[in-house]
């Protein structure tokens, strides 16, 4: 908890009195009232809170595709509160990855063009092989070698996850940002992509990740609860889930009815 | 700057969705093909009526009798004897520039040889006449000026009337009785084909016209008289001069009408020709039509993309494509579809016109103008009907498209 304070603006993500208002006609809705964070690198964050709890919208500010209201945002020792809609389409190019809940694959596209996307918005033109190569070796280090060529369709939902956060990947960013990434998996395909994030976690990439399941928040390293628009409550979880024992587990559970 | 990857891009989406590309794309291929197909069998007719008029021969100017009576009864071309053959020597006489002249008698007569007989149709002109049309002897010798001017039986007969008479034999020679009255046939001409009525010029007996009014025909009086001049420059010229001449000749007073009718070659082309363009016009513009239905189709599917499509563009716009890629992106698609409708539509109009002239006999005629002009507008409608559709999707607000179901 205490590393907000030693670290001021040296963390990777910075917000600094951070709001939100949205104006629909006569009505202000204020969805983030002034939320402060720093997050620093190699962290595995849970942003948890109820639906109305500004979670979604902060998550959104995180990742660029919204600006605050008010407030500052430093990411990576820049200011991109000000930037406009090109500028923030480029750091969100270079340096953030996102993960959703309905993985937001292009259909009847094969894994690997999907993981290249966000190659062709970059700023390096790669030549076809250099592209091929990349995602190759992206999609193998979240375990789909050999599906390169498979359409999402012919994917099951953990799969296809798994090409999500592979794309996620491919341009090296400083966070992946995750929305709601079990929201449509069962609970044992949860756990796998769990499994998948504490790898990725213990190689030093930094995860934010939206979730209103406490268990899914508990293989994170660190809870932050909104509530009304606010931080309720931030704290490091003192023991979390690993997602390799609880895969065993839930094959044991499997295995024992059937005695 | 991002040209490379938005095309590839473009082309991914196209090629995800081919059934409807392909179905797309269709109603430029049909607008383009009809353009091509249309245009091609317009300029062909009209290339065809120009080589007929042609075929008549060069700088002609040609005089017909009759028109108007005294009576204010009017005959038609040709129907009252008015021209006189010292009309057509007055002519040769009097006006400059005039190179040839043939007085011409028009008749239909049975005619016969050996078993055969034929009922076709009797020529008389002058021994320039061959000069004048520009209609070469395929076999044997013309007529000759001593053969009008002693009205001797000799003729000169068409293919159609050789093969129906003398079938495979050659007719050089022969003896063909027209009327009962026996010619000698001296020669047969090249095949020269339909005429711009549709009548066929090959299935015809020309003799010196002394011989057709002395021996078959009977009468003094011509129906015709061919004029050519040397130059084409002349023809105005020559044709007002002609008037001024035969008026004064028949005594026709100022204030009345010609007794007889002068025309030449390039009133009867122009007719023909201004013929000919309104039907290409209209056949072009029926198919413009079509090629503005087809570009409203491309709006359409792309309206209809770009909404069933907003996830995707959310997506796109996550992981960092800009405004203007999303814009480039769906203007790709669009003009690929018009530009490719377009080319598929052009081997398709030519095929088509091809075929239609092999069936119906007409001839066709692609201009490589018009494949050309057909490309660039096919392109231009994807473009034109593309951008609406592109801007839209460019304009997404990507957390709105994200959460789009």
């Amino acid at each position: 908890m205490d590393n907000g304070s030693t670290s001021r603006n040296g963390g990777l993500v910075h917000l600094d009195d951070v709001h939100k208002t949205y104006r629909s006609g006569e009505m202000e809705v204020r969805a983030v009232r002034g939320v402060s964070l720093d997050i620093q690198q190699g962290e595995f964050v849970a942003l948890m809170g109820a639906s109305g709890s500004g979670k979604s919208t902060l998550m959104n500010i995180l990742g660029c595709l919204d600006r605050p209201s008010a407030g500052r945002y430093i990411l990576d020792r820049s200011d991109v509160s000000g930037l406009d809609r090109d500028e923030l389409a480029d750091i969100r190019n270079s340096k953030i990855g996102f993960v959703f809940q309905g993985f937001n694959l292009l259909p009847r596209t094969s894994a690997l063009e999907n993981v290249e996307l966000p190659l062709l918005y970059g700023k390096h033109r790669l030549s076809n092989a250099q592209l091929r190569e990349k995602a190759d070796a992206v999609l193998a280090s979240v375990g789909l070698q050999g599906r390169e060529d498979h359409h999402p369709s012919q994917l099951s939902g953990g799969q296809q996850q798994r090409v999500a956060i592979a794309r996620a990947l491919i341009n090296d960013p400083e966070v992946l940002l995750a929305d709601e990434p079990t929201g449509n998996l069962d609970s044992r395909t949860s756990v796998e992509i769990m499994g998948v994030f504490q790898q990725l976690n213990e190689r030093g990439i930094t995860i934010i990740m939206v979730t209103h399941e406490p268990d899914i928040a508990s293989y994170a390293r660190r809870n932050v609860v909104m509530r009304d628009g606010l931080v309720q409550s931030d704290r490091a979880v003192s023991q979390p889930l690993d997602a390799k024992l609880e895969a065993q587990k839930l094959m044991s559970v499997d295995e024992s009815p059937k005695m | 700057m991002r040209a490379g990857p938005t095309f590839k891009i473009a082309f991914r989406a196209l090629r995800r969705n081919k059934l409807r590309s392909v179905l797309t794309a269709l109603g430029i291929i049909i607008g383009v093909g009809a353009v091509i197909a249309m245009v091609g069998i317009g300029n062909g007719a009209k290339a065809q009526v120009e080589a007929q008029i042609a075929s008549l021969g060069q700088n002609l100017i040609l005089i017909s009798s009759g028109s108007t009576t005294t009576s204010g009864i009017r005959t038609g071309w040709g129907g009252a004897g008015t021209l006189k053959i010292e009309d057509a020597e007055a002519i040769r006489r009097e006006i400059p520039g005039v190179i040839a002249v043939s007085e011409e008698v028009v008749s239909n007569s049975q005619i016969a040889a050996g078993n055969q007989n034929w009922f076709t149709r009797l020529l008389g002109e002058s021994a320039d006449y061959f000069d004048l049309r520009q209609w070469p002897l395929a076999d044997g010798i013309p007529f000759t000026p001593q053969d009008v001017r002693s009205a001797n039986k000799v003729c000169v007969i068409g293919r159609t009337t050789a093969t129906q008479i003398f079938g495979n034999e050659n007719p050089v020679g022969q003896i063909l009785r027209v009327k009962n009255v026996p010619f000698t046939v001296t020669g047969m001409l090249t095949p020269k084909g339909l005429s711009i009525q549709g009548v066929d010029q090959d299935d015809v007996v020309i003799m010196p016209y002394t011989s057709a009014m002395k021996r078959v025909v009977g009468g003094t009086t011509l129906r015709n008289i061919n004029v050519q001049v040397a130059d084409a420059k002349d023809i105005v010229v020559a044709q007002q001069q002609i008037i001024d001449l035969l008026r004064q000749r028949h005594n026709i007073r100022a204030g009345r009408d010609d007794d007889f009718t002068v025309r030449n070659q390039q009133d009867i082309a122009e007719t023909a020709a201004a013929t000919t363009k309104v039907m290409t016009g209209l056949l072009g513009a029926v198919a413009a039509v079509s090629l503005v239905v087809g570009g409203i189709g491309i709006m359409n599917i792309m309206l209809v993309s770009v909404t069933e499509r907003t996830r995707e563009i959310g997506t796109r716009m996550a992981v960092g494509a800009h405004g203007r890629d999303i814009l480039t992106q769906f203007l790709i698609e669009a003009v690929s579809l018009s530009s490719v409708g377009g080319i598929i539509g052009i081997v398709a109009g030519v095929v088509s016109a091809k075929v239609i002239a092999m069936i119906k006999e007409w001839p066709s005629l692609i201009s490589p103008s018009s494949i050309v002009i057909s490309f660039l507008v096919s392109a231009a409608v994807g473009i034109f009907f593309g951008f609406y559709p592109a801007r839209k999707a460019a304009q997404l607000d990507p957390i709105e498209a994200l959460r789009y179901e």
